[in-house]
């Protein structure tokens, strides 16, 4: 037997005795383990407490609806009515993030490979980072017209910035063996990029993807506060401004559910067609 | 000996290095040359500008000063006939071995043929890994990390090995098995290897001479054959002969970093 064989069935064994130890556990302590359950039972023992509050102390619903109230917020408006205002926001945010994707991939790649790109390029970068996006949103508004354009860039100036951060960290982060190890099969360069320096930047690139995606939520949802006529952030804004706050609130509801299912797919993505890229113990 | 028998010469090769506070030194004056599939050992203490050497042989930087010569052509950028195993596996996490292993074709033609993966598994059971072909790197352990490391540095069937520590991040007990496997592997199939590292243990029961630098600037200060015999085992470093050899490798060590 060599020594790796060895290796392999001592995992094996430690392997099999955690599955053991597992099945013996009570039904109890393993239904606390699953990833779930936890959080769950916090999040409603928040509602009943909520709900109970605001009964006990008579809460105007314009400061805190209850949790009954916003659900009667939903049936305020049609089933119909509901999925314009959704695919309004949901389309401006997905556009946006791809826009911002595509764009990204090829300015990362210019500030990873380029000292000169990166020293030009970079600080204007920052400074368009800084620019506070509401602020401009009514310019960009003005400028661009009405229709889905100038959402698209809104949000766009708003989901932009991690990815290209996370993008360029990862493609510097590469194992400089590697790059040489391209440099002595004297390789096309375009093939360091997409055979070595792109995948290895995968674990990066996720993390700004997912970072981005609910900002992609937010920058539509700013948008749409500012000219709009359809869309969640429309919708809560209408609602405000005719004081109906349960109304306000499930839209709010809405653009969580929105945000968390967006930020979830993204994950589901990286796990189903990159599982090498995440963190040990992830799998 | 004739000039053609010679794999690697440097001729009064110098290297310096511009750093952010100046420029430093990493080689000077080195002059050696290496026949064809002789096992050499440069033995050194850290930051004296043995994996300098190394990246020189492999074209990846040029010498200030001299000249570097492979197969008597001077190198001035890297060849198909060297390859290179580094201090850490770096393998592609994403691929499984066989993939690591033909990876050096992939990318430097682009595409990978039916015969290329047969070459693969060949050399995949050479290193002993016979059944691992498809497990991603994530999978093994760092000696069989660093045995697919070698069987991709193998697999273009180059007539120079240059291996850069590559043993130094095992554990003691992998580390020997490693070694034992290296000479197997290099009985087997003779290539010219230049073998860099800090274990005078490692370097006495691999090479066939060692070559011992300074401290920086990297100059060698000794070019010594090793008394012993092939084939060598464990019981090969226990001779009196390799005690006392053992025992002057040292001294000149200590003395280095004494002065």
């Amino acid at each position: 037997m060599t020594v790796s064989e060895t290796q392999g069935t001592a995992a094996a064994k430690t392997a099999s005795t955690q599955d053991r130890q597992e099945r013996r556990l009570p039904i109890s302590e393993k239904l606390l383990r699953m990833p779930i359950v936890l959080p769950l039972i916090t999040f409603v023992l928040i509602l009943i407490v909520w709900e109970a509050g605001t009964r006990l102390f008579a809460v105007p619903s314009f400061v805190l609806p209850a949790p009954s109230r916003i659900l009667g917020g939903f049936e305020s408006v049609t089933a119909g009515r509901w999925f314009e205002h959704i695919w309004a926001t949901l389309r401006v945010a997905l556009i946006g993030y791809a826009v911002s994707f595509v764009i990204s991939l090829p300015i990362a790649v210019g500030l990873a490979k380029s000292r000169l790109l990166s020293g030009a390029f970079y600080p204007l970068l920052v400074v368009i980072q800084s620019v506070p996006v509401v602020a401009v949103a009514p310019i960009i508004i003005v400028v661009l017209g009405t229709g889905d354009a100038p959402r698209v860039v809104i949000t766009f100036m708003i989901s932009f910035f991690p990815l290209v951060v996370s993008m360029t960290t990862g493609l510097a982060a590469t194992p400089p063996e590697l790059i040489e190890l391209s440099r002595s099969l004297r390789a096309p360069s375009f093939r360091e990029i997409t055979q070595i320096r792109l995948p290895y930047a995968t674990p990066y690139i996720f993390s700004g993807m997912k970072i981005s995606i609910t900002l992609s939520v937010i920058g539509a949802v700013v948008s749409e506060f500012v000219a709009a006529e359809k869309g969640i952030g429309y919708f809560i804004q209408f609602s405000t401004s005719m004081f109906k706050l349960p109304q306000a609130w499930a839209g709010l509801v809405i653009l969580v559910i929105m945000s968390l299912v967006l930020f979830q797919l993204v994950s589901l993505l990286q796990r189903v067609f990159f599982p090498w890229s995440l963190p040990k113990g992830q799998k | 000996m004739a000039l053609t028998n010679n794999a690697i010469s440097f001729s009064s090769v110098g290297q310096t290095f511009l750093t952010g506070s100046g420029s430093v030194t990493a080689l000077d004056g080195v002059t050696v040359t290496i026949a064809q599939h002789e096992f050499v050992a440069v033995l050194g203490p850290s930051g004296c500008g043995k994996s300098t050497l190394l990246r020189l042989t492999a074209g990846l930087m040029k010498p200030s000063k001299g000249t570097v010569s492979v197969f008597g052509k001077e190198v001035t950028m890297p060849r198909d006939d060297v390859g290179i195993v580094f201090q850490k596996p770096t393998l592609l996490p994403w691929a499984n071995i066989e993939d690591n292993v033909v990876f050096p074709v992939r990318h430097k033609y682009g595409r990978v043929t039916a015969d290329d993966r047969a070459q693969a598994r060949t050399i995949i059971e050479t290193v002993g890994l016979k059944g691992f072909e498809k497990r991603l790197p994530s999978e093994l352990s760092g000696g069989m990390q660093q045995r697919v490391g070698i069987a991709r540095a193998l697999f273009l069937n180059p007539d120079i090995l240059l291996m850069d520590e590559p043993f130094s991040a095992l554990d003691a007990l992998t580390r020997d098995a490693m070694g034992f496997e290296l000479l197997r592997l290099w009985q087997a199939s003779p290539k010219t290897v230049l073998f860099i590292t800090h274990s005078i243990p490692e370097a006495a029961l691999l090479a066939d001479r060692i070559l011992v630098l300074s401290e920086r600037p990297g100059r060698i200060i000794a070019d010594l054959q090793v008394p012993t015999a092939r084939p060598r085992d464990e019981s090969a470093l226990r001779t009196p002969e390799m005690q006392d050899f053992s025992a002057e490798l040292r001294s000149l060590l200590i003395r280095k970093e004494a002065a």
